[in-house]
């Protein structure tokens, strides 16, 4: 049954409360700004569900205690910040080499370095394109709104679950911070058979959760299936979202806050009598390259927008038709666009 | 005939792939020896490290998952949060857990774990050939102190079971020589205690013991086995540092 009562909160505790909507009872994290709501919320409800909360001593801690949960079968999950998602990076890639469903939020702040608290968009190369060793790909969501925040979460376990594989849930500071009502849904896919975890060789042979692989060609094998595996992710699991494209001439691309922003700008455009769209991937990998590319047949120009110095960017102009225009608009270091300079470059560009 | 002598059954049948007289054999023997007393190898997790071990899981027949360097103690963390009814040990040596790991040990120590964690000390990194651990004693020469570690470069040793012995975290604390038999048969002991304080839920147990490499100390098994009683046991002392009873918690 459907609950359609909506309540007020924040983003990060909306993280909070779809994790154990979908079942995650245990949460292993490090504080750090502007994420600390979520350890917050986990270690204040987790034991009133009969789960764990632990404070680890650092996000290689976390990263690699969500690596153990996740071996004997339960969901788990971490969260953090740009620069304790750099730690957990290796972490992240023994997860993808071992197959290990697994959930990280990274409420990203403003870098490089320490960078500061401010909201960014700075770690979208980081998530999307690997950040750890090796050849491979962690399932990235990016919310844009606090509904999002819960609904992505929980998405964020279904998918992880069902491809065996770490899955990211993008956000930043400001969706962290901000308060918005949200419906609490009951609606949870339900957590698919796990039949390769380690919890005791009883009655079967012993199991064994591995990313070294030494005989000749094993790598090779081992690799050449997980790319199948990301393959299959790009064919079944792309979501994106649009505002008036059909018949845009120009088409402003953001994900995330840059994508709430860029749509306020886009309505204004409108009110004017622009034939102005948005683009917004709701997964940024998979990344909707396909879509782009067919909208790119029709429209001439997009306009990216985003808070750094221009990375989804880079996807965008790998996708779309090699003649089409891309422009870039990005504030980086804690800077956030406005709709009136988003305004401005749809103006410029158009 | 009667047998008095037999393979544990929680080993396989797998040729191990260590050097010859490497310490390793005999500590996974223990430890099998361990899950077979308990009757524990259908409920046991182990989390293997990165070093020569890394490949235990190839010769136990309980379920084994790989730790990235160091960072075993905060994987068995998670896997008994999660499910405290598993028996979970790590199994380290002295690059992984005391140097890389260091962090990871001494707060899964801490927070009072209830895991085992079984240390190998070779005094080397042996997996990458040779080079200087924690460890290395004072003088030694290895790949990365080809003169001797000196104090005033690299430190000194570390000794791992003092270290872990004050914490209010740990319930039982120990090193341990495998170099003769009637050690071998004291460590024996030690690791058994250390899985019965898990199984009493009673916290984290911990047991180093003193091994040989003698691929990278380059000498003899003979010799290395000298190496371990002329100078690792009088800057490592054997013994039990600590141990706490069930009763202290209750
Ligand atoms: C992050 C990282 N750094 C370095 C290495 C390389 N490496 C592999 S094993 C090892 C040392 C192992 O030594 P030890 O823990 O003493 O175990 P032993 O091989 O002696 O049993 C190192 C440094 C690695 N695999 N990962
Ligand atoms: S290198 Fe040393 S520790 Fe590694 S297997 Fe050989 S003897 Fe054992």
């Amino acid at each position: 049954m459907t609950e359609q009562k909506r309540i007020l909160v924040k983003g990060n505790e909306a993280v909070g409360m779809g994790a154990i909507r979908a079942g995650c009872l245990y949460y292993f994290g490090y504080p750090i700004t502007p994420q600390n709501e979520i350890p917050e919320f986990m270690s204040r409800e987790l034991p009133r569900h009969d789960g764990e909360f632990v404070q680890a001593e650092s996000e290689l801690a976390s990263i690699n205690m969500v690596l153990g949960a996740s071996a004997v079968g339960v969901r788990s999950m971490t969260s953090s910040s740009s620069p304790g998602i750099s730690l957990m990076q290796e972490g992240l890639s023994y997860l993808a080499g071992q197959e290990l469903p697994a959930v990280v939020i990274n409420v990203v702040r403003c870098g490089p370095g320490l960078g500061g608290i401010a909201t960014s968009q700075g770690d979208y190369f980081q998530a999307v394109k690997g950040g750890g060793h090796g050849d491979y790909r962690v399932i990235t969501l990016a919310p844009a709104s606090v509904q999002e925040m819960y609904d992505h979460t929980i998405l964020a376990f279904d998918l992880a679950d069902r491809y065996r594989n770490p899955t990211m849930v993008l956000a930043d500071a400001v969706l962290g911070q901000m308060q918005e009502p949200i419906f609490e849904h009951g609606d949870v896919p339900p957590e698919p058979r796990k039949h390769w975890t380690l919890t005791g060789a009883a009655n079967r042979p012993a199991r064994h959760l591995k990313s070294l692989y030494l005989k000749e060609g094993e790598l090779e094998a081992h690799n050449r299936m997980l790319q199948e595996k990301y393959r299959e992710i790009q064919k079944h699991e792309v979501r994106f979202e649009e505002y008036d494209v059909d018949d845009a001439q120009l088409v402003v691309a953001a994900f995330g806050t840059s994508a709430r922003i860029a749509r306020t700008a886009v309505s204004r455009a409108r009110e004017k009598g622009l034939k102005v769209g948005l683009f917004r991937p709701v997964t940024v990998f998979p990344f909707p390259g396909m879509r782009l590319c067919s909208l790119s047949e029709r429209v001439k120009k997009f306009l990216v927008v985003e808070m750094n110095t221009g990375q989804m960017v880079e996807d965008v102009r790998l996708n779309v038709k090699g003649d089409t225009e891309v422009e870039f608009y990005g504030r980086p270091g804690g800077a956030i666009p406005t709709p009136v300079e988003v305004l401005t470059q749809i103006e410029r560009h158009y | 005939m009667k047998q008095v002598f037999a393979k544990p059954k929680a080993l396989n049948d797998e040729i191990m792939h260590y050097c010859p007289g490497c310490g390793h054999g005999v500590a996974h023997r223990l430890v099998a020896e361990a899950l077979d007393h308990y009757d524990i190898t259908g409920r046991t997790v182990g989390v293997a490290p990165v070093g020569c071990s890394v490949l235990m899981y190839d010769y136990f027949n309980c379920d084994i998952i790989e730790a990235p360097h160091g960072r075993a103690p905060a994987v068995a963390t998670g896997m008994k949060r999660s499910r405290s009814d598993l028996i979970v040990f790590a199994y380290q040596g002295d690059g992984d857990l005391a140097s890389i790991g260091l962090a990871e040990i001494v707060h899964a120590a801490n927070r009072g774990e209830n895991i085992t964690v079984i240390f190998i000390n070779n005094t080397v990194y042996g997996m990458t050939g040779g080079q200087m651990a924690p460890t290395t004693l004072l003088g030694q020469k290895t790949t990365t102190s080809p003169y001797g570690r000196n104090f005033n470069t690299d430190g000194y040793p570390i000794r791992m079971a003092e270290m872990l012995a004050p914490l209010e975290g740990t319930t039982y604390v120990a090193r341990m020589s495998l170099d003769k038999p009637v050690n071998i048969l004291k460590a024996r002991k030690s690791v058994f205690k250390a899985f019965e304080m898990q199984i009493n839920n009673v916290g984290f147990s911990f047991v180093e013991l003193l091994t040989i490499c003698p691929t990278n100390w380059g000498m003899d098994s003979m010799e290395s086995i000298k190496r371990i009683q002329d100078e690792m046991i009088p800057y490592f002392p054997l013994g039990v540092f600590k141990e706490k009873e069930t009763e202290d918690y209750i």
